[in-house]
C-alpha cells in the first residue's frame, strides 16, 4: 500500500550518471559550430545534404537527446517517486552507446560509409532501447500516475518511434523494397522526434519545474491533463494520414490541416506557460528563466514560419524555409530550454550530493557551496548572451548563408565553449569539496558509505 | 471537509509567497523590509515543520508503525532546510546580498523538491491513514 522507498532521497544515481550526459552535449555543441566553421554556407543550402543531416543529428541526438536522457535518469526518482532499475549500468552503457553512435551516424553520413552507417544504427538502436526498457520500467511502477509522468510516458513512447524510423530510414531497406517516398517519411521521423520526444517531454516536465523554479502558479488541471495525450493522438492520426498520403488514398492537404491542430496545441503551452512566468511570485532575474522565455518564444514563431509556408507555395518551396523552421525549433525551442535547466540541474545535483555526504559525516568544517558558487549568475548571463547571438546569427543565416553561416558558428562556438567551461567549473567545486569531506571521514575514521 | 493535503499545501504557498518577497527585497538591496520579510518566512517556516514534527509524522507513524520510513526522509530535509535558513540569516546580519541570493537559490530548490514530495506523496497517504481522525489532527496543530 504505502510505498515508503518512494520518498528516499538516496535513490538519487551518482551524480556521475547524470553529469556524463551534461558534459558530453557542449562537445557535441562545439563539434556543430565547428562544422559551421569550416563549411559555412554550404550547410545552409538544403536539409537534404549529408552534411546539414550530420549537423542536425549532432544537435538532436548529442545535444539535445543527451542532455534529456541523462535528466530523466536523474530526475525520475523525484519526478516520479520511482528510480530507474540498474541506473549506473543503464546510464553508463546508454551514455556511451549514444555517443559513440552519434559520432558514428555523422560519419557515415559524411563520408557515405554503409559500415559507419550499419554501425551507427545498432549502437544507437541499442542505446536508445536499453533506455527505452529501463525508463519505462521505472515510468510503470510509479504508484502516483500524475499528469507529468503520463507526458513523460507518451515522450518516451514517442522516442522509440522515431528510432524506429530512423533505423528504418537508415538502414536503406526501403530503396530496396522500391518504396518512392522518402521524404514525408522522414517528416513523420522529425515530427515523431520534434513534436512527441522533444515537445511531450518538455510540456511533461513544465508541469512541475514552471511552478517550482519561479513560485508561479500550477498550469490549469484541465490542460495538464488533456494536453499531452491529446497531442500524443493527434500524432497518431497524422502518421496515418501521411500514410494515407504516401499510398495515395489522401490528398497531401490532408495530413497539413491535421498538423496546423497538433501545432495549435503545442502554441496554446507555449501561452500558457508564459502566462504562468509572468504572474511569477518570484520576481528576481533568473538565467535559466531567460533562456525558457526564448523557448516559448520560438514556439509560436516555428508555427507561424510553417503557417506561411504552408499558405504560400513560393515560401513553403523554397529550401530557405525548411531550414529557418529547422533552426527555430532545434536552437530557438530545443537548445534554448536544456541550456537552461542545466543551469538549475547542474549547481543543484552538486549541492544536493554534497549537502547529503556532509550531514552523514556531520561535519561542520568543510563548508559546501551554494548553488551560484558552483556556476556565477555572471558566468551562466554571459554564456546566454553569446547562445542569443548564435541563434540569431543562425536565423539571418537560413536567410543569407554567405554573409552569416561562419558568423553562426564563432558564436555557437564561443556560447558552448562557455557552457563547457561553466559546467567543469561546476564538476571541479564539486571534485574539489569532495575531497574535503572524504579526508574529513578519513580523519574521523568514519566508514564512508557511497563514493561517487 | 478539509483535507491535511490540502491544508498544509496551502501553508507551503503562504511560505512561498514570504520566500519571494524577501528574496526580491534583498536584491533590490532594501535591507530593513528584506530582513523582516526574512524573519517572517523563517517563523512562518518553523511553524510548518513543528505542526509536521510534533503532530503529523508522530500520528502517521504511531497509525503506520513505519518510524525509519518517509516522515524520517522529510525529517532529514527539514533540517537541511533548517541549516539554510541559519546560513541565510548570516548573509542577512552581514547584508551579504550576494551570498544570500545563492543561499537562497539553493534553499528554494530543496523547498520546492520537499514540498512536491510532501504534497504528492506524503500527505494524500496521511489523509488515507488518519481518515476520520483527520480534521481534529489538523485543529491539533493549528494550536501550535
Amino acid at each position: 500500500m504505502l510505498n515508503t522507498a518512494n520518498l528516499s532521497l538516496d535513490q538519487a544515481p551518482p551524480i556521475s550518471i547524470p553529469f556524463r550526459f551534461f558534459l558530453t552535449a557542449p562537445l557535441f555543441g562545439l563539434a556543430a559550430a565547428g562544422m559551421l566553421l569550416i563549411n559555412g554556407p554550404d550547410l545552409f543550402l538544403t536539409r537534404w545534404s549529408p552534411m546539414t543531416l550530420g549537423l542536425t543529428h549532432m544537435l538532436t541526438l548529442g545535444m539535445l537527446a543527451m542532455v534529456m536522457c541523462g535528466a530523466l535518469l536523474q530526475m525520475l526518482p523525484v519526478l516520479a517517486g520511482s528510480p530507474v532499475p540498474k541506473v549506473v549500468a543503464v546510464g553508463s552503457i546508454c551514455h556511451l552507446m549514444i555517443t559513440l553512435g552519434t559520432v558514428m551516424l555523422v560519419f557515415a553520413f559524411l563520408s557515405g560509409s554503409a559500415i559507419g552507417d550499419a554501425v551507427a544504427l545498432g549502437m544507437l538502436g541499442g542505446g536508445i532501447i536499453l533506455f527505452f526498457v529501463a525508463v519505462m520500467i521505472a515510468l510503470w511502477r510509479v504508484k502516483s500516475v500524475s499528469a507529468t509522468v503520463v507526458a513523460i510516458r507518451l515522450a518516451v513512447v514517442s522516442l522509440l518511434i522515431t528510432l524506429l524510423l530512423g533505423l528504418l530510414l537508415g538502414s536503406g531497406i526501403l530503396g530496396t523494397m522500391g518504396f518512392g517516398d522518402i521524404a514525408s517519411l522522414v517528416d513523420v521521423h522529425l515530427g515523431w522526434g520534434i513534436f512527441g520526444w522533444i515537445g511531450l517531454l518538455l510540456i511533461g516536465i513544465s508541469y512541475q519545474v514552471v511552478p517550482m523554479f519561479q513560485v508561479t502558479p500550477e498550469y490549469p488541471s484541465r490542460l495538464r491533463r488533456l494536453l499531452a495525450p491529446a497531442l500524443f493522438i493527434g500524432m497518431l492520426i497524422w502518421t496515418a494520414l501521411v500514410l494515407g498520403e504516401i499510398f495515395g488514398a489522401l490528398n497531401e492537404i490532408v495530413p497539413r490541416i491535421w498538423m496546423f491542430f497538433l501545432l495549435s496545441g503545442f502554441v496554446i503551452y507555449a501561452v500558457v506557460t508564459v502566462r504562468l512566468q509572468l504572474q511569477r511570485k518570484r520576481r528576481i532575474p533568473d538565467i535559466t528563466m531567460m533562456f525558457w522565455r526564448t523557448g516559448m518564444l520560438f514556439v509560436p514563431v516555428c508555427a507561424l514560419v510553417w503557417v506561411a509556408g504552408n499558405l504560400s507555395p513560393g515560401i513553403g518551396y523554397n529550401p530557405h524555409y525548411n531550414l529557418l523552421l529547422g533552426v527555430s525549433l532545434l536552437l530557438g525551442v530545443g537548445v534554448s530550454v536544456i541550456n537552461g535547466m542545466l543551469y538549475k540541474i547542474v549547481p543543484f545535483l552538486s549541492w544536493f550530493h554534497l549537502q547529503n555526504r556532509q550531514m552523514g559525516l556531520m561535519c561542520m568544517t568543510v563548508k559546501v557551496p551554494n548553488m551560484k558558487e558552483f556556476i556565477s549568475d555572471k558566468a551562466a548571463r554571459l554564456q546566454f548572451r553569446l547562445f542569443l547571438l548564435a541563434l540569431l546569427s543562425a536565423l539571418l543565416a537560413t536567410l543569407r548563408p554567405d554573409w552569416f553561416a561562419h558568423l553562426a558558428g564563432l558564436f555557437f562556438f564561443a556560447s558552448n565553449a562557455l557552457l563547457l567551461k561553466n559546467l567543469l567549473v561546476a564538476m571541479l567545486r564539486y571534485r574539489e569539496t569532495n575531497r574535503a569531506l572524504l579526508a574529513y571521514a578519513e580523519s574521523v575514521r568514519v566508514p564512508d558509505g557511497d563514493v561517487d | 471537509m478539509t483535507t491535511i493535503t490540502e491544508t498544509m499545501a496551502n501553508d507551503h504557498r503562504h511560505c512561498d509567497a514570504l520566500f519571494a518577497e524577501a528574496e526580491e527585497l534583498i536584491a533590490q538591496g532594501d535591507w530593513a523590509q528584506g530582513r523582516e520579510k526574512f524573519e517572517a518566512f523563517r517563523n512562518t517556516t518553523e511553524n510548518h515543520f513543528s505542526m509536521e514534527e510534533g503532530v503529523l509524522f508522530p500520528g502517521f507513524e504511531q497509525r503506520t508503525g513505519q518510524a525509519a520510513g518517509p516522515t524520517q526522509m522529510m525529517r532529514m530535509e527539514h533540517s537541511q532546510m533548517r541549516q539554510l535558513m541559519a546560513d541565510m540569516e548570516g548573509a542577512v546580519a552581514h547584508e551579504d546580498d550576494e551570498r544570500y541570493l545563492g543561499l537562497s537559490e539553493t534553499m528554494m530548490m530543496v523547498m520546492q523538491q520537499h514540498n512536491m514530495k510532501e504534497e504528492q506523496m506524503l500527505y494524500p497517504m496521511t489523509d488515507q491513514v488518519f481518515a476520520a481522525d483527520a480534521e481534529a489532527t489538523l485543529q491539533e496543530m493549528k494550536m501550535l
